[in-house]
């Protein structure tokens, strides 16, 4: 399913991707300057790499015109880009107060027991690795736990740990709101480099906390003014 | 009952097909653009300076008057930028906008370009959502295969072209100046302002910046007119918006609402606090926004009335804390996400946020003295306004109010050599998960 996505199958010297300068030209051209592709080239080579090496950053100093400390300055900003390889699913862990509270806090420990890891390296078997998120923007589901930044809402310690064991054995794991197949972590990577797969109009609109508002409205009789959003 | 909620961005989001172009269409979306673009610009941005928006990303600035700062005929690109970069502690009302409906934010981005003149528009969304990003991929090239976007957009002869482009993972990049410095591929760091973005934003070009409930908002004010905005609303807080309820609380989720509605009111829609538990603080608008208490019910959530009682409307996140709760730990928490999330351009900003978390951390478990306290005010003291964005002012917010309303429950840790609270009881699931 990935077949032409140069994160997800190829190796090889970056430099020498005719695919991968294909799509760095890409990334380049949709910006009136150069150097504002550099988020999205380093999700690129995250997408082919699963991390972003050394060679990734050289490569995107060089497509830019950068010198590697530019790029370096910036990929230690910022907290996405990787820089050891991550497991295939990388699982987040919302730990800021409102989550923590609600139990992200108990759900970091036991899965951290559970998972037996160390920061963010991965599970022997390179499937799982995990650390803390901040506020992920999904407060009315906490506790939230992401897996390759796709929401599994009012998770529990035990669901957290069974989600893990599943992503470890290979079963079927779809988020709660989100694409139903699970991105891989390099496929994710990808997406955020501005090449979508097919899923956008896959899975819901919108789960029962974000609809709650209007179904009262609605049992009130509270109708918009004239129909709704314009 | 008098109506409280009244959904407008969010009336069709039970609509399994709603973020479809299809689906925005048939709820009478993009009408509102013909009729844009059948104005002259400026009168568009009277439009919406007459409906009294205000900026929904937290600051409240009133939204037509950011876009008439724009200097016209001045020969370089102007640009907008849609800020979908939601981070705010407690925050989560954007995200669920470009998961149900995209194409409001779109058709509102494409109104606001033409208003300002920009020929290229930017929508910056934080990176750790996934479906949002396809889904606001989506809609852009749905909006572009009907001629919304491209060029000669309905034979009006303006164009617009909107990049979708993903953050990763910054907190900082929320402040618009930050964001701006992230877009233009550097570390997210705030800017010195003046000058402002609309003088130069975007590669020193004219720029606005503008949240996505707030151009979300944008067709609705086109279409209904800027009275039919206004006239929802408070006096100088118009029209309506998004109020997210999380935490103990018996039904979390997203209620629209008028502003100037109270926390009371909201509560006994969404089935009041926890059953068994009481009210013990709460947030109006994220964690960067004083908390409040059960003396705050009755406030009413203005940006007057919140500024008022000694806090600030914010992001209309209320995140609900009940008597389970320890304030000491919950704005510790907070303060680790500040020291994690400062960008560190600013001395008192990265230094303080790490030290102030030494001192709570201490104190959580029952070590130090009451002159700590005092401590953590003056570091607060020290931050306050010393530093080029809001970040500081903001993160400083939990320490001072907590200790203005709950000293004692610090001075209790003290007593007792650790924390008095159990906090399985807090959680979710409870003992019995």
């Amino acid at each position: 399913m990935t077949q032409d996505r140069p994160g997800a199958t190829e190796r090889g010297p970056m430099a020498a991707n005719t695919e991968l300068a294909a799509r760095a030209d890409e990334i380049v051209a949709r910006y009136p300057k150069p150097r504002s592709a550099l988020l999205p080239l380093l999700h690129l080579v995250q997408a082919r790499e699963g991390f972003v090496s050394a060679e990734g950053m050289a490569f995107c100093a060089e497509r830019l015109g950068l010198s590697e400390a530019d790029v370096t300055a910036v990929v230690s900003f910022y907290t996405m880009y990787k820089r050891r390889p991550v497991g295939r699913y990388h699982m987040g862990v919302c730990t800021n107060t409102l989550c923590a509270v609600l139990g992200g806090d108990a759900i970091y420990s036991e899965l951290r027991a559970h998972l037996g890891t160390q920061g963010d390296e991965c599970t022997p078997d390179g499937a799982v690795s995990m650390e803390r998120v901040e506020c992920n923007a999904a407060c009315d589901y906490a506790p939230v736990v992401m897996v390759n930044w796709e929401f599994f809402d009012n998770m529990t310690p035990e669901s957290a740990k069974d989600l893990a064991d599943r992503l470890r054995d290979g079963s079927d794991v779809s988020p709660t709101r989100g694409a139903p197949r699970l991105a891989t972590w390099q496929e994710a990577s990808m997406i955020l480099a501005g090449y979508p797969d097919d899923q956008a109009t896959a899975g819901d609109t919108a789960g029962e906390p974000t609809l709650a508002g209007l179904r009262i409205a609605k049992q009130n009789g509270w109708e918009p003014a004239a129909g709704g959003q314009p | 009952m008098t109506t409280v909620l009244t959904p407008e961005l969010t009336a069709h989001w039970d609509e399994p097909d709603s973020f479809t172009l299809a689906g925005y269409r048939r709820s009478g979306g993009y009408q509102a653009l013909p009729k844009a673009l059948g104005m002259q610009p400026d009168e568009v941005i009277a439009t919406v300076k007459q409906s009294g928006l205000r900026g929904r990303g937290g600051a409240g600035f009133p939204t037509g008057m950011k876009w008439g700062f724009i200097p016209q005929g001045d020969g370089k690109p102007h640009y907008l930028v849609v800020n979908a970069d939601e981070s705010e502690p407690g925050t989560c009302k954007d995200i669920p906008i470009m998961l149900a409906n995209p194409h409001a934010m779109v058709e509102g981005a494409i109104i606001a370009s033409y208003a300002i003149r920009a020929n290229r528009a930017f929508i910056y969304v934080r990176g750790e959502v996934l479906h949002v990003l396809r889904r606001v991929h989506h809609a852009v090239a749905e909006a572009r295969q009907a001629g919304y976007l491209g060029t000669n957009i309905l034979g009006s002869g303006f164009d617009l072209d909107i990049v979708v482009h993903a953050g990763a993972g910054a907190y900082e990049c929320g402040e618009e100046t930050a964001l701006l410095d992230s877009l233009e591929g550097y570390r997210g760091q705030p800017r010195l302002k003046p000058p402002f973005p609309a003088i130069e934003g975007l590669y020193a070009c004219p720029t606005v910046v503008n949240n996505v409930e707030s151009i979300a908002s944008v067709p609705y004010i086109v279409a209904r007119g800027s009275d039919a905005f206004a006239a929802l609303g408070t006096e100088k807080s118009k029209g309506f918006g998004i109020f997210s309820l999380s935490g103990h609380v018996t039904t979390p989720g997203q209620y629209e609402a008028p502003l100037g509605v109270t926390l009371r009111e909201l509560l006994s829609l969404a089935g009041g606090v926890r059953a068994g538990h009481r009210l013990k603080f709460w947030t109006p608008g994220g964690s960067s926004t004083p908390i409040f208490t059960s003396e705050h019910l009755d406030v009413p959530l203005d940006f007057e009335a919140v500024g008022a009682a000694g806090s600030m409307l914010g992001t209309r996140a209320l995140q609900i804390f009940d008597d389970t709760t320890c304030v000491v730990r919950a704005v510790l928490r907070w303060m680790e996400f500040y020291k994690h999330e400062s960008c560190g351009k600013c001395t008192p900003c990265r230094e303080g946020t790490y030290w102030i978390v030494q001192v709570l951390a201490s104190l959580e478990d029952g070590l130090g003295s009451e002159s700590d306290l005092d401590k953590l005010l003056d570091i607060c003291d020290n931050i306050l306004g010393r530093a080029f964005c809001p970040f500081g002012d903001g993160a400083i917010s939990p320490v001072v109010s907590s200790i203005k309303y709950f000293r004692d429950e610090y001075l209790d840790h003290l007593a007792r050599g650790g924390c008095p609270f159990d906090p399985a009881a807090a959680t979710a699931f409870g003992g019995a998960r």
